[in-house]
């Protein structure tokens, strides 16, 4: 993995990567990568993925109203907040 | 007191002996005393531990049959407690009281046991040392030059130094039974679905159970008894029934069939540890079990298996630290991209950011098929190998960690580090139940011997454990210079 590729990544992740460490980085994540591809020599034809490890269904529930209205105790650990809303920074000029 | 093990402190509460304000007390001081060598706890809960114990004194005055009744404990950092903070190990939650409790924390707490505080651990539980925790390393208590394990090195190392008398801590690839085996406890990871994850910070979903740490098989299963439960919040959490753990632990063994595998002793494993291994199977063997080698063929893909999984699900796990809601977010953002940005690349520490990544590449279009797929197929391999094994023994014994506890820095290499977990991490791909408990020393370090269980039979490697131990005094060492 390369620089450019990496900065790919990390921008489809929303990290910031500072540019003294990306090429530490790139370095790494290619040594990693490295390690997961002896996947690639295992034979894996007609083995279904397996999602849960006791390959349990998803239990579902009836569509009833459950939880108790929690917003200010969420919102009293939010970096900003104004009348119930979270603040981030302008969207749309 | 900090010498009893929490089914003898028990007693002692019910003996009247000490009351559970003055051991809340007595652990507090040694925390305050002590925990400055091991960092081992990242906030101590000391109002909140008075004010369970004086509850508990209550109920143990009014003859409260709960054996964690008055027992002070240490909570992992990565279960949420209401109005405490949780952080994961990362500057990212430093400031983050959470909302609520975690369903074991809640647990816990309804049977009368009592938080001392949260434990010191590797950043979102991703780490073998406990070295990139954004709180600082922990020291290991038989070698302070040395690293307790990881991920739950902090509640290792507090058991260790008997500044707690049990721990919680969670398990995704070895992260409870490598600092057990590290730091000479008992560590438990139940099956998959027995504990549930309500309220303890995801790193890989499919992964992750919470476990105990504690010096005995007997403590063990005291705690998880209060810890397990169904719970409708956790959708993995499967309603199975919960046994008595402590019913069973006296239970002869003899006539159990132990399977071990041949790939657990190859190139890599430490001699001194391989030798302390070997003398423990004797041991069982004399205890009446018949010993039997087993294969696991697949077993060189656990850790490249782990390591599309994991990553893949901490990916998407840690896409909910955004900078917007909670947690960290960085000064002055110019745009909402830049919030996200830069509050993710001064909130995480670099292992998490390489995991983010790699996880992130696993994911990314085209390549979904040649990793993540293929890595949900190798599982299923890996999973069939204990399947088979299974039809011919109960249990399967190994070594824990290749090596005893290493230097600070020792293994600077992402994936040398990766490999600390080679024997631990199947079991998790697999679901299965495992156990470290001690076996000997080398060079005066602790060696940790693995017992890996079919689902849901955690019972019978309690039981295991317990006649181990009843033959054995390894659990009771303590490390050198503990006052």
């Amino acid at each position: 993995m390369d620089q450019s590729e990496l900065e790919k990544l990390a921008h489809l992740a929303r990290i910031d990567v500072a540019d003294d460490v990306l090429e530490d980085a790139a370095r790494s994540i290619t040594d990693v990568l490295a390690l997961v591809d002896q996947l690639q020599s295992a034979n894996t034809d007609g083995v279904a993925p397996m999602a849960h490890p006791q390959d349990a269904q998803q239990r579902l529930r009836a569509d009833d109203v459950t939880e108790p209205n929690c917003r200010d105790a969420y919102q009293a650990i939010a970096p900003q907040t104004e009348e119930g809303l979270y603040l981030v920074p302008k969207v749309i000029d | 007191m900090h010498n009893l093990t929490i089914a003898e402190l028990a007693k002692g509460l019910r003996d009247k002996s000490f009351s559970s304000v003055e051991l809340a007390q007595h652990f507090l001081g040694r925390i305050q005393r002590l925990d400055k060598t091991y960092n081992s706890y990242i906030t101590i809960t000391e109002d909140t531990a008075l004010a369970q114990a004086k509850a508990a004194d209550e109920r143990l005055a009014n003859n409260d049959d709960s054996p964690l009744c008055g027992i002070p404990i240490a909570h992992k950092d990565i279960f949420c407690t209401t109005g405490i903070r949780t952080s994961c190990g990362s500057k990212m939650l430093d400031n983050f009281l959470a909302p609520y409790d975690a369903t074991v924390v809640e647990n816990l707490a309804t049977t009368g046991a009592v938080m001392l505080g949260k434990t010191n651990m590797d950043e979102f539980a991703m780490g073998s040392s406990n070295e990139t925790s954004y709180y600082g390393p922990v020291k290991n208590p038989w070698s302070t030059d040395c690293v307790p394990g990881g991920s739950s090195g902090g509640s290792a190392a507090a058991v260790a130094a008997r500044i707690a008398p049990g721990a919680t801590a969670t398990d995704t690839g070895g992260s409870i039974r490598q600092p057990a085996s590290l730091c000479g406890l008992t560590g438990l990871k139940p099956t998959y679905g027995r504990v549930s994850r309500w309220g303890m910070i995801a790193f890989a979903s499919s992964l992750d159970q919470a476990g105990t740490l504690t010096r005995t098989a007997e403590d063990s299963a005291i705690m998880l008894q209060a810890m397990a439960s169904f719970d409708n919040k956790d959708s993995t959490c499967i309603d199975h029934a919960i046994p008595d753990y402590c019913a069973s632990l006296n239970n002869d063994i003899s006539g159990l069939k132990i399977g071990v595998p041949k790939e657990y002793f190859g190139e890599g494993l430490n001699p001194g540890t391989e030798q302390a291994v070997r003398a423990a199977l004797e041991e069982l063997e004399k205890l009446g079990a018949s010993i039997k080698e087993v294969s696991l063929p697949h077993s060189h893909l656990a850790v490249p298996t782990y390591y599309v999984i994991a990553p893949a699900e901490c990916s998407a796990n840690l896409s909910r630290f955004d900078g917007a809601r909670y947690g960290y977010r960085c000064e002055s953002p110019k745009d909402l991209e830049d919030m996200y940005k830069r509050s993710r690349g001064e909130g995480f520490g670099d292992e998490v950011i390489r995991r983010i990544l790699v996880g992130t590449y696993a994911l990314s279009a085209g390549y979904y098929d040649a990793y993540y797929r293929k890595a949900q197929q190798t599982r299923r391999l890996i999973k069939q190998d204990f399947m088979d094994a299974f039809k011919e023994v109960d249990v399967i014994v190994g070594p824990t960690a290749t090596s005893t506890a290493f230097g600070f820095g020792a293994k600077k290499d992402p994936v040398a580090m990766y490999m600390e977990d080679i024997y631990t991490i199947a079991t998790n791909l697999a679901g299965l139940p495992g156990m470290s408990i001690p076996c000997g020393l080398v060079d005066q370090k602790p060696v940790g011997l693995q017992i890996i269980g079919q689902d849901w039979d955690e019972a019978r490697m309690l039981n295991i454990a317990h006649q181990f131990q009843r033959a054995t005094d390894f659990h009771q060492l303590a490390p050198q210079g503990i006052e």
